[in-house]
């Protein structure tokens, strides 16, 4: 408290002193704005090519603490190899592995990197809300130096590269600095029963009318023809981007899914694309229920035999074949003619980054080449993991595997792989997931469903500049 | 036994040395409780990111709750919730233990357990074992085609209308037996000579009931109803797991929303400014509630 002065000498009212100190403690609050005890938001010096360092067996006694999200099955043993692999290469750094599941990951990481000692090397989402924000508040190191020493731009196609690419304030995604590097792909696309397609007297669809047309022959012989669990939200949006695809050119969907100026969702593409959604849902394509089914529960379903289709990425191939065998097949959304040029929705496994505080950058540097090198590459094909890099080089048995491989050799050598969806703005992924469980529970018109997504779209371009 | 010797002063040591006693336990109290607070009252007047610096937003975040259709929406969804885990729970919860007080079955000690067993199993866990049951392919559908009610099966927690109720039926499971269990206890400390009373001036089991059960656990009803409000009010995990707030925002509430714009949405200002807005509503409930008990008591 302020002692009251004897004096008397204040003129002020009791009612002003009290708004003084009022508007004084309003002050003090504005001043110490939150995350004003964080480093400056500057982004953090790119080293110099020559100040980087590749040899890491004479840095010298060194410890590397690692988050990563690689907890599945085949996941978690490459991981597992390939660290202990390194350990084994290089005996004076030692790996302190943090493993969390990915919502996990997401949920933490933002705490972890705001604090004094953040982990040395982390998976960090491509997407805004997590690589984008990071970047902005200058939270990770540019790996460009580090890219040229070690040569991460021959190893890996620019298709790939600009998943992890940000401007240093983190407005413009998808070019600028190189901030991570990923160890695995992915695609989105159809995953068939052969057994079932067989016994409808069908092939793998060629084309997407085809598909249509087995969708609707596999409704008349009473099967579920397509599997979809939505409970979680975000699975539909990869069923809509496959769809999207289709009809939308794909460099207005990169500009979309960016979050960059210039393209809409009012166009009469997109309105196609939703409308053909809620087609399917009136034809009874999908599983009934699918709003209030659980994304896990339904590709079990899919594994048992319940369904024909499934649009669903890669990362679904070792569970489902586990139960399918031999019998699940993997084809990309298939165009509207035979020959036409792939498109699908894809990109990359979470990037590997180097956080800005890690006192061990060149150490961290080393082990990230370390697990994406072409041995890496190998290790990952024989967990099961489908490699970003190489993908053509990996010798794998015929069968589902091999159809997931060609399948995104193909359509990353000719770059047809265009973002998620939810990338596109820090609120996307929940504007749009929330927006097509209306949609497909016909809550919303496909009108409606393209004004929310617009506006959200809108808001951010503008603001971001 | 008044002693007034000299000064008027109370007996004992000076009251000041009290506050000597109180320090410690207040300063466990201020590091984690009253800091917290303060600090959330303080991160709702900034637009912040949680990483980069904050901007000074003002009111700008409780003028949202208010603008907001979603927000809106969120706090209607919890006053929803509010009768499914307080309004049903009570009534169910009074029938019932007049029931099992006025009979006097035997084995009352099971049946409380039973019924008092879901406050025991951590909400996550029967969010969990609810969302198998809702799923599409889960037990209320089998239940329901087993019977012929075919037409009556659908994705629960899928459903644009029978989501949020979908959630609040979990909470009226959930919140009925501590209910019960509360007012048996309120119920047993009755005198019997009352109800002898009563039934001598001719009262059925009724108005029994309302002139000598219902008055006499009026304090047990506003602990339950205070009890029950609040976690109607603050319910994350439940739908965290079950729904995430879908399908759309149909099962959005407060809590999760504080939750989903913090982490989710990197919106920390305005997440905060709801945790705020949610405290004070369910502070203001729970005066309330007791006010209202503390009158008729007297």
């Amino acid at each position: 408290m302020i002692a009251p002065t004897r004096e008397g000498r204040t003129t002020r009212s009791p009612g002003s002193r009290t708004l003084a100190v009022l508007a004084a403690a309003a002050l003090t609050l504005a001043a110490c704005a939150p995350g004003s005890s964080a480093p400056p938001a500057a982004t953090p010096s790119q080293p110099g090519a020559s100040a980087v360092r590749t040899d890491a067996a004479t840095l010298g006694d060194v410890t590397l603490t690692v988050w990563d999200q690689e907890v599945r099955g085949g996941q978690a043993a490459q991981m597992k190899q390939l660290n202990a692999a390194f350990e084994a290469k290089y005996p004076n750094i030692k790996l302190n592995r943090v493993s969390r599941s990915f919502d996990d990951l997401n949920a933490t990481l933002r705490l972890a990197l705001s604090g004094n000692e953040p982990p040395d090397v982390v998976e960090a989402n491509n997407g805004r809300s997590a690589m984008g924000a990071f970047v902005k508040a200058g939270q990770l190191l540019p790996l460009d130096a580090y890219a040229e020493a070690y040569g991460w731009k021959e190893r890996y196609p620019e298709s790939v590269l600009r998943y992890s690419r940000y401007s240093a304030d983190g407005k413009v995604f998808g070019d600028g600095n190189l901030y991570g590097l990923p160890q695995v792909g992915e695609v989105v696309g159809i995953f068939y029963n052969a057994a079932k397609l067989t016994e409808l007297g069908l092939e793998p669809p060629k084309t997407w009318e085809e598909f249509q047309a087995a969708l609707a022959k596999a409704k008349a012989a009473g099967e579920v023809p397509m599997q979809l669990g939505n409970l979680d939200k975000w699975p539909a949006v990869h069923v809509f981007g496959t769809v999207q695809s289709r009809d939308v050119p794909a460099d207005q969907i990169r500009t979309l899914a960016f979050g960059r100026k210039g393209a809409s969702w009012n166009t009469p593409e997109n309105t196609k694309a939703a409308q053909q959604l809620v087609d399917w849902v009136g034809k009874g394509y999908f599983n009934k229920g699918f709003n209030g089914q659980g994304y896990d529960p339904a590709w079990q379903a899919f594994g048992k035999g319940e369904g024909v289709f499934m649009i669903a990425g890669t990362w679904l191939l070792a569970d489902l074949q586990k139960n399918l065998g031999d019998d699940v097949g993997f084809i990309l959304p298939p165009g509207a003619t035979v020959g036409a040029a792939p498109v699908a929705t894809g990109g990359t496994g979470l990037p590997f980054a180097i956080t800005a505080k890690s006192p061990h950058p060149d150490a961290a540097a080393a082990y990230i080449d370390f697990i994406t090198s072409a041995e890496a590459m190998k290790v990952l094909t024989d967990t099961g993991n489908l490699p970003v890099a190489d993908t053509a080089a990996q010798k794998v048995p015929e069968g589902p595997q091999q159809d997931v491989f060609t399948a995104f050799g193909t359509v990353s050598a000719e770059n047809g792989l265009v973002p998620y969806l939810d990338y596109a703005t820090p609120t996307f992924a929940d504007t749009l997931g929330a927006a097509l469980q209306d949609l497909l529970a016909e809550k919303a018109s496909p009108q409606e469903f393209l004004a929310t997504l617009e506006k959200d779209y809108k808001t951010f371009a503008e603001s971001n500049g | 036994m008044t002693q007034r010797s000299g000064a008027a002063r109370p007996p004992g040591e000076p009251r000041r040395v009290a506050y000597l006693y109180l320090l410690p336990a207040f300063l466990v109290y201020a590091a984690f409780l009253l800091y917290p607070i303060g600090r959330a009252v303080h991160l709702s007047f900034f637009d912040w990111d949680g990483l980069s610096l904050g901007r000074w937003a003002g009111l700008d975040n409780y003028v949202a709750i208010v603008t907001d259709e979603g927000l809106r929406a969120a706090f209607g969804h919890a006053l929803v919730l509010i009768v499914f885990y307080a309004v049903v729970p009570l009534a169910v919860g009074l029938a019932l233990a007049a029931i099992l007080h006025h009979a006097k079955v035997r084995g009352l000690g099971f049946f409380r357990t039973v019924v008092f067993l879901p406050q025991v199993i951590a909400m996550v866990v029967v969010a969990v074992a609810w969302r198998r049951i809702y799923a599409p392919d889960g037990t209320l559908n089998a239940l329901l085609g087993a019977l012929g009610l075919d037409s009556l099966t659908r994705g629960w927690l899928g459903d644009h209308t029978f989501a949020l109720p979908s959630v609040g039926v979990v909470g009226t499971w959930f919140e009925t037996g501590l209910v019960t269990v509360l007012l048996l206890a309120g119920m047993s400390r009755i005198p019997g000579e009352l109800y002898e009373a009563a039934r001598l001036d001719g009262a059925g089991a009724v108005k029994e009931f309302f002139a000598v059960t219902l008055p006499s656990v009026r304090g047990e009803i506003a602990v339950a109803l205070t009890l029950t409000v609040i976690a109607a009010l603050r319910t994350f995990d439940l739908v965290y797991v079950t729904t995430r707030g879908g399908p759309g925002d149909s099962t959005s509430v407060p809590s999760y929303e504080v939750y989903h714009r913090a982490f989710g949405l990197s919106q920390v200002g305005s997440a905060a400014a709801i945790g705020v807005t949610l405290t004070i509503v369910i502070f203001a409930i729970s005066f309330g509630i007791n006010r209202f008990a503390d009158r008729s008591t007297t």
